[in-house]
């Protein structure tokens, strides 16, 4: 898809819009061994800025473009289930985070 | 104007759900997620498809919105309760759009989608059918609009808020981190453009920060002078009209305008200036 807009479509625009410089980070969510299919995941800078967020996909995952460096996943669900993880970005890479709720 | 004016919360919502003087109106740029599920009674309207220009970079005039609300279904009596995803900002755009066009009763869902999910509130497929109306709108508020030459003209002289996150503000990234990374525009923010990110404005579940804390935000922590017009901008305007819903809705800021062209217009200009790095 193209940007045109700045939507964050659930789970994250595919992998194969990106081109091979992106630095991508994605990953699934689940609780009791079930993906997660109505929550936010949100990519957080240093100092908890917040940079993006996406509800999650069908399959409770998401997706970010980010930029080499060190980020914060937070994800939100319904029953006030929450997590975090930190992961480490580069360009041409695509960094996986699964998180258990 | 003041908050309890233009801002609703949930519970309102769900008790003007079936109120026939209320229309409810999800807006998104993905309208998927209305497909899968909505706010019971409630209409969409496709950010993209039936808010923007179909050939030309601009939205839709004065003749096809009145099309578009009269197609809808939507009166000049009713009052429009809008909401959506992103933290509500397609649909602080939809807000900003109905008072281009002089729809006065117009809200917006504290929270929008993403706090109805997050407090499991019920959600539906149905689609109403509401009968055909007649929509007049009024001629477009130029006061609550920026063009790129108004933008130019302002710097150094009014208060300019480029509400994209840091990164996008420094020239580190040049679209939200959820999209893939852009090369046509150069990075940067307009000179004198202060960064204060949509987010700092918004909780986490989405609803708005009180109004002390956002007095505070703009003011204190931003440096922002109220005594001056302000014109906030981002990258497509959506964003941005979060931030004009901010200033000039809750906060009651007489000359606050959104400039809709945003970086993707201002970041694509020959010659004209661009600041780097952190900006002050």
């Amino acid at each position: 898809m193209s940007a045109d807009g700045c939507g964050a479509p659930a789970g994250g625009v595919s992998v194969s819009a990106a081109t091979g410089d992106q630095a991508v980070v994605e990953g699934r969510v689940v609780h009791e061994g079930a993906p997660v299919v109505t929550g936010y995941a949100r990519l957080l800078g240093t100092g908890d800025e917040f940079v993006a967020e996406v509800p999650l996909g069908e399959d409770g995952g998401f997706r970010f473009f980010a930029a080499p460096g060190s980020w914060t996943v937070r994800v939100l669900a319904p029953g006030g289930l929450r997590a975090e993880r930190v992961v480490e970005a580069d360009f041409g890479q695509v960094t996986k985070v699964d998180v258990t709720l | 104007m003041s908050r309890s004016d233009v801002l609703v919360d949930a519970d309102w919502a769900e008790a003007h759900i079936n109120d026939p003087g209320v229309v409810i109106v999800e807006v998104d740029e993905d309208t998927s997620a209305y497909d899968k599920g909505h706010i019971p009674s409630a209409i969409k309207l496709d950010w993209k498809k039936d808010l923007q220009d179909p050939v030309r970079r601009d939205f839709v005039d004065k003749t096809g919105f009145e099309a578009l609300l009269s197609g809808r279904g939507v009166s000049n009596d009713d009052t429009v309760l809008l909401y959506g995803g992103n933290n509500n900002w397609f649909a602080a755009y939809a807000y900003w759009y109905f008072r281009l066009y002089g729809h006065d009763k117009v809200l917006l869902l504290d929270g929008g989608r993403k706090k109805w999910e997050l407090d499991s509130r019920e959600l539906s497929t149905d689609v109403p059918e509401r009968p055909r109306t007649s929509y007049t709108a009024s001629e477009q508020d130029a006061s609550l609009r920026a063009l790129r030459d108004e933008v130019l003209a302002a710097i150094g002289q009014r208060n300019l808020v480029d509400v994209r996150s840091p990164d996008e503000y420094t020239g580190r990234l040049l679209a939200p981190a959820h999209l893939p990374q852009e090369q046509a525009q150069r990075g940067g923010h307009i000179p004198t453009a202060r960064n204060v990110p949509w987010s700092k404005a918004a909780n986490e579940d989405g609803t708005f920060r009180s109004d002390d804390e956002l007095r505070t935000l703009y003011q204190s922590e931003a440096g922002l002078d109220f005594g001056k017009d302000t014109i906030a901008y981002c990258r497509i305007g959506e964003r941005s009209a979060h931030t004009w819903f901010v200033l000039h809705e809750l906060l009651d800021q007489p000359n606050v305008k959104n400039y809709d062209g945003s970086w993707t217009e201002y970041g694509s200009l020959v010659g004209v200036p661009i600041e780097l790095g952190d900006g002050r």
